[in-house]
């Protein structure tokens, strides 16, 4: 899950990692009171979860209540790339004289901890990555080990930070760390991290990804879950516990196990068509889940045929079967379903279809010839 | 030959008692797979349909000389089962548990390769392992595998797994061993490891390789293919059309900025030699033409 930038804010602050003082809030009113009490100048920042809302105008500087109020309104309800700005957080304004980049993920390759500190902040780290890599000290971390004070200190020196922010930046990377392992982040990346005229050391930014494996030990995410997704069919998907993501093509998929699933849509994109979704009904699919994948499918205004690709393993295909026939009483399945059935009770799964097949619902042989007829049927 | 396990391999199974447990456990003893044993803390002393079942790995390997484990345990318990195994003296661990926090599997696998560096884990979140006709471990169903050879199979996804062996055993092509290495983003095992393996068993005449979206593996593996591998290599890679940023399905299945795009693994598999193809059936039918001409 991608925190908004007030929510990775509020996770930092769980970790004692410094912030800048500031509240999140939907309405206008609201935004001066919290502004009157943190004290102006104030930033008012759109909550949005794509970059670029800077050059959209996303984000306002504000020397009193009237101007917050100007931007609040303004930014309230704004487009930025797609996605409506529900959320302002109202921040006070910090002078910066430095502008520093942390971060800390999972290096796949080495199956250890990366750990990414550069003396050029503020700009995307892909950019200096690319134009200057040594302005990027690496560090290596032994997920048993950790990471620790002293390596800290020496990263910093490494990174080139000013000297006047070495021991607060070292200080606050050994918490960053712990919000990262403890905190079950994927990634926690601060950019910028700055220093103010003063010599102080705070996150002026907060990008934070949680690893939903890790759900059941932090009740405590069940509060970012607001406005997690803008997609309807994707916030309906959740609701029936459905590993789904929106596209924009005209075939719906379901698919049992994940890889399939990507391997559905990429089928249905070299015969011509386009997918509507990713969902993985999973391994163990039952009657229920089928009828509730077929229900969100269904409410997809753009989908004109669905192609249904199941492979049993733990997967019962007579399950999928009659999960199907389940859900075509319950509701009206708005396209044609093209099914391919193979793997385990695949005979009896098919048998189970056969007195119901008509031009609504057609069984193929293979997911090549599935892809193919219900390409056809939605281009048709 | 197979790799990694063979008929007399002995396996118990962590978590016999529970629902997954008991029924591929049983499925797994059906298909002639050696389940010697099972353990439950605290259900130690009874019996799973004839399967003794024990309080600890240990009490287990004692009792029944087992090599291998099959963990099947919810995400909660999955690493210190993993942990418990090793320590009880098994020296290959099957993982099918999907859901297992990031942060406990880089952990849990550093913490192998330091203090049992001659211990395998294969997985968490993979389908298991199986050479058919010999020994089945994991959810994989048997009777899509034919045995006999030549082919090998190593995959990152369960379903494309099972997807793979059924091209192949439908056209009468059989399999060495099928290896699931799972989705996750810190797999005990990768491709190299059973490259490897399959480079040296010369029963194993061809390699089909299924990779998908997200992580290095792939272009690692391709590395390893061009400097090292004697036999032909077919590879299939899923994700073409997925979306940068959002997880498809497995966890680590995510391309993240210009990274761990399906594209930029089969570029690097093609420089190496292999035979990448468009979609699985593509695959199945490319490698039963490899080895009709063997």
């Amino acid at each position: 899950m991608d925190l908004f930038e007030y929510q990775g804010k509020q996770y930092f602050a769980r970790y004692d990692i410094p912030v800048s003082p500031g509240d999140a809030t939907d309405s206008v009113d609201e935004a001066v009171a919290i502004a009157d009490r943190i004290g102006y100048p104030v930033v008012v920042k759109a909550q949005v979860k794509v970059g670029g809302r800077g050059k959209a105008g996303g984000i306002q500087l504000a020397d009193n209540a009237e101007e917050v109020r100007k931007h609040a309104t303004n930014i309230l309800g704004m487009d930025i790339k797609g996605h409506i700005v529900h959320i302002i957080w109202i921040e006070r304004s910090s002078d910066i004289k430095k502008e520093y980049y942390a971060s800390f993920t999972l290096d796949r390759p080495n199956k250890k901890h990366l750990g990414m500190l550069s003396a050029q902040g503020g700009v995307e780290i892909e950019v200096v990555a690319e134009e200057d890599p040594t302005a990027i000290a690496l560090l290596s971390i032994d997920p048993i080990k950790g990471l620790d004070l002293a390596t800290a200190q020496q990263w910093v020196k490494d990174a080139k930070l000013d000297e006047e922010a070495q021991a607060q930046a070292a200080e606050l990377l050994i918490k960053l760390y712990r919000c990262y392992t403890e905190g079950d982040c994927d990634l926690a990346e601060i950019n910028p991290l700055i220093l103010t005229p003063q010599g102080n050391v705070h996150a002026l930014d907060a990008k934070v990804t949680l690893d939903e494996n890790a759900s059941y030990r932090h009740p405590e995410w069940e509060a970012f879950r607001v406005n997690e997704t803008e997609d309807p069919r994707e916030k309906m998907a959740k609701e029936k516990g459905l590993n789904y993501i929106g596209l924009d093509g005209t075939v719906g998929i379901i698919a049992n196990g994940a890889g399939l699933a990507m391997s559905t849509l990429d089928v249905v994109n070299q015969v011509g068509g386009t997918a509507a979704n990713f969902l993985d009904i999973g391994g163990g699919a039952n009657a229920d889940v089928m009828a509730a994948a077929l229900e969100v499918i269904n409410a997809d205004p753009k989908v004109k045929a669905i192609f249904v690709n199941i492979f049993g393993g733990i997967t019962r295909v007579d399950e999928v079967a009659k999960g199907v026939l389940g859900a075509l009483e319950k509701v009206t399945i708005n396209s044609p379903i093209v099914l391919r059935l193979d793997g385990t009770n695949a005979v009896e799964g098919r048998a189970i279809l056969l007195p119901h097949l008509n031009d609504k619902l057609i069984t193929e042989p293979t997911m090549l010839d599935a892809a193919r007829k219900a390409v056809g049927l939605a281009n048709a | 030959m197979s790799i990694f396990v063979d008929e007399n391999t002995k396996v118990i199974v962590q978590g016999l008692t529970g629902g997954q447990g008991r029924f591929h456990g049983l499925r797994n003893r059906d298909y002639g797979t050696k389940v010697v044993g099972g353990v439950t803390p605290g259900k130690g002393g009874t019996d799973v349909d004839g399967i003794p079942v024990f309080n600890s790995v240990k009490e287990a390997v004692d009792a029944t000389g087992a090599t291998a484990s099959f963990v099947s345990v919810p995400p909660k318990f999955a690493a210190a089962a993993i942990m418990e195994a090793a320590e009880g003296g098994i020296t290959f661990i099957v993982c099918i548990t999907e859901g297992i926090p990031a942060q406990d599997e880089a952990v849990t696998y550093n913490r192998l390769k330091q203090e049992f560096p001659n211990v395998r884990l294969l997985g968490p979140n993979c389908p298991g392992i199986i050479s058919p006709g010999k020994c089945n471990i994991g959810i994989t169903s048997g009777d899509i595998a034919l045995p006999g050879g030549p082919v090998g199979i190593v995959s990152r996804s369960g379903t494309l797994t099972y997807q793979a062996l059924h091209e192949l055993s439908q056209q009468g092509i059989g399999q060495t061993t099928c290896v699931g290495i799972g989705g996750d983003p810190v797999p005990g095992t990768n491709f190299i490891d059973c490259l490897k393996a399959f480079n040296d068993d010369p029963e194993t005449k061809a390699v089909m390789m299924i990779g998908e979206i997200g992580g290095s593996e792939e272009e690692n593996a391709a590395e390893w293919i061009k400097a090292n591998m004697t036999k032909p290599v077919v590879s299939y890679i899923a994700g073409v059309t997925a979306p940068p940023g959002r997880k498809m399905g497995h966890a680590g299945a995510i391309i993240s900025g210009s990274k761990g795009t399906a594209q930029a693994k089969m570029d690097a598999l093609r420089e190496a030699g292999v035979h990448v193809c468009q979609n699985p059936t593509e695959a199945g039918e490319k490698m039963v033409e490899i080895v009709r001409a063997l």
